[in-house]
């Protein structure tokens, strides 16, 4: 389990790297799907399970498409920048890292040894019932902040386009 | 226990993420290195959460996971703004609004 985590940490830390230092702005971004992924696996060891699973469905899946469909809305898609990413450089990175990752989960489903196992009850009823009675004020805060960010990106979003045809 | 160890990772995130805040000026690389920085402190209260037993990590998880889903959505459309007027990512262009 230990070593499962440690080699986790250093393909987020390595991907990270890659993050900050990369000039390609979709090679930076597949480098940070590597990194949320393997920060899912080790949110899974550490016995969220609920947060790994929504680590991977929000954030890999929901926040980056945005950012990948905004890097696509920003240049032009010229024919010899599709080529550039389309090189083998720019996905064997994230593949290898990928690929450690898949085989620490294979390793852990064929040893059937997981750290979720030993709970009774599942985790998600006490996140729920702790959501809904003490957290109910935190609840109402985050749905008061996400009208306004819709309202927000709704608006942003709009004048651009009739900006756009204006002009 | 595995706690430690995550809150050391915890705090080499968010300085790569601090780090790359600091030194880029692409606009976009600024959202992402944010990210991170977000994600570092949510794997902070996970690993509290599973320090102690409790549930209120992963609720602060949640929470932090809202925070993020509303600023990248605002962030990305001030980004596409952006773009579009000065047509350009570079942060320091954007020095029009004085004050």
């Amino acid at each position: 389990m230990e070593i499962l985590f440690y080699i986790a940490a250093a393909v987020t830390v390595l991907a990270t790297l890659r993050v900050i230092t990369h000039v390609h702005a979709v090679h930076a971004l597949l480098y940070l799907v590597v990194a949320l992924i393997a920060l899912s696996l080790i949110f899974y060891l550490l016995g969220a399970q609920f947060a790994a699973a929504l680590e991977i469905i929000i954030y890999g899946g929901a926040i980056m498409v945005l950012f990948i469909f905004v890097v696509m809305l920003l240049g032009p898609l010229a024919v010899e920048q599709e080529r550039t990413w389309f090189s083998l450089s720019a996905w064997v990175g994230p593949s290898i890292l990928a690929l450690v990752l898949l085989g620490e989960v294979g390793y852990l489903i064929a040893s059937g040894d997981h750290p979720t196992m030993a709970v009774a009850e599942p985790r998600e009823k006490a996140i729920s019932i702790a959501l809904y009675g003490p957290y109910i004020i935190g609840v109402e805060l985050a749905s008061m902040l996400l009208l306004p960010g819709l309202i927000g990106a709704y608006h942003l979003g709009r004048r651009l386009s009739s900006e756009a045809r204006s002009c | 226990m595995l706690s430690t160890p995550a809150l050391v990772l915890a705090i080499i995130l968010f300085g790569l993420g601090l780090i790359g805040l600091l030194s880029r000026r692409n606009i976009l690389y600024m959202l992402l290195s944010l990210e991170i920085m977000l994600n570092a402190a949510a794997l902070a209260f996970i690993a509290g959460g599973a320090r102690w037993g409790q549930v209120d990590g992963e609720i602060m998880f949640l929470f932090i996971l809202t925070l993020a889903a509303a600023e990248v959505s605002v962030a990305l459309g001030i980004v596409l703004q952006l773009s579009h007027r000065f047509r350009t990512l570079d942060a320091d262009a954007f020095c029009e609004m004085k004050g």
